[in-house]
């Protein structure tokens, strides 16, 4: 039976709502975007600047509309620019000028 | 709205030159960070799977320390998470799932597929698992029980599975192409093709 | 202490998320369940600090079976669920 206390987003064994929802079993080509992203996110692991537990705090704080409409990759990129300005690795400023110079 | 709602390959972009300008990740090291996530694949389970059903000794390897027997067959192992081994047998069938999140055995099976990382595969997994199984087309025997793991912490787990009658003598590179991705995850058997 | 392989346990009735900010690797559904040791499989930093980048203790790590069918009331009798837990959640069912 599913509980009946609240339940964090991503928590996901056992949902009643998905016990209908078939799997997409077929392959899915992973992109660019996807394998640059999990280098960083190793990259920043290995030198200790974030956690891959960090990194599921990140995610798991992403609201349920956008957790599930994001794609797995993009919930990590999210989630990674959370945790450094979180941390002061990046400022918001610095992210302000980059998202303009694109 | 909040800027972490911008479109995540802008963030990308903004992230590459911030990370590179601070020097915490150069596009040399990324590139080189690809290179190296991508030598994981099914091939390299599947290569262990194909050892385990034609040396005892390395089953046993195997089953008791995954990473080991891994870099056994030069898997590289350094910095991954320890790897368990679940064996099929012809009571007990294996099944993995991540219901937080995806982990998955990396260094053996490469990038987790998109089903693993699924809504309808992490929530159905653990509760109506057989029903799940139909979906690969896979029907369990009655018979059989059925363990599904959940794949929580710091573990990652792999299926050693059942070698598929009519391969008894085949040499173990042979073996080794019938085992697939979804046979090491518990979705599917290997065939003898 | 050490729990033995086929000490009975209780998950901790415990729901940390409608308190506030946490991380949590115990799932849901498992919350205030019982189960039964199979294994110690080492001890590990609680990822509950990490997360927040935390000085973390190590915790003992158990593998711990449940009884499939009974979690859900549906299922094939004999199923089960295997899954990793920390001590710190576990309590020694009497």
């Amino acid at each position: 039976m599913e509980k009946d206390v609240p339940r964090a987003t991503h928590d996901l064994g056992g949902v009643s709502k998905f016990m209908c929802e078939p799997v997409d079993t077929e392959p899915h080509a992973f992109t660019d975007f996807d394998r640059e992203v999990d280098a960083i996110r190793q990259l920043l692991g290995m030198k200790k600047i974030m956690s891959v537990d960090e990194l599921r705090r990140g995610v798991e704080s992403i609201p349920e509309a956008d957790y599930h409409r994001l794609t797995y990759y993009q919930r990590w990129i999210r989630s990674i620019t959370d945790t450094l300005l979180r941390k002061g690795v990046i400022t918001e400023a610095e992210l302000r000028a980059a998202l303009e110079a694109g | 709205m909040s800027i972490l709602e911008t479109d995540g390959d802008r963030l990308l972009t903004a992230l590459r030159g911030l990370l590179a300008a601070k020097g915490i990740a150069t596009p040399q090291e990324i590139a080189e960070r690809i290179r190296i996530t991508e030598g994981g694949s099914p091939a390299q389970g599947a290569r262990m799977v194909a050892k385990a059903w034609v040396d005892p000794a390395y089953r046993a390897l195997m089953l008791s320390d995954g990473a080991r027997a891994a870099e056994q067959l030069g898997i590289p192992m350094r910095g991954a998470p320890p790897l368990g081994v679940l064996e099929d047998t012809p009571e007990l069938h294996n099944l993995v799932v991540c219901t937080l999140c995806s982990c998955y055995p990396r260094a053996v099976l490469g990038y987790p597929p998109f089903w693993f990382k699924s809504a309808a595969y992490r929530a159905r997994a653990v509760r109506d698992p057989r029903g799940l199984l139909t979906e690969w087309g896979t029907v369990l025997p009655d018979h059989v029980k059925l363990r599904v793991v959940d794949s929580t912490a710091d573990y990652r787990w792999m299926v050693l599975p059942l070698q598929p009658a009519g391969t008894e003598g085949w040499p173990e590179e042979k073996l080794a192409g019938i085992v697939r991705e979804g046979d090491m995850i518990g979705v599917t058997f290997p065939a003898a093709g | 202490m050490m729990l033995r392989p086929g000490t009975r346990v209780h998950v901790k009735n415990d729901w940390p998320e409608t308190r506030g900010p946490c991380h949590i690797r115990t799932p849901h559904y498992l919350r205030g369940e019982t189960g039964t040791v199979l294994r110690h499989l080492g001890d590990f930093p609680n990822p509950e600090d990490l997360a927040f980048a935390r000085p973390a203790p190590k915790l003992p790590l158990y593998h711990v079976r449940f009884d499939q069918p009974a979690l859900w009331h549906e299922g094939r009798a004999g199923d089960e669920v295997v899954v990793e837990i920390y001590g710190s959640w576990l309590e020694a069912a009497l």
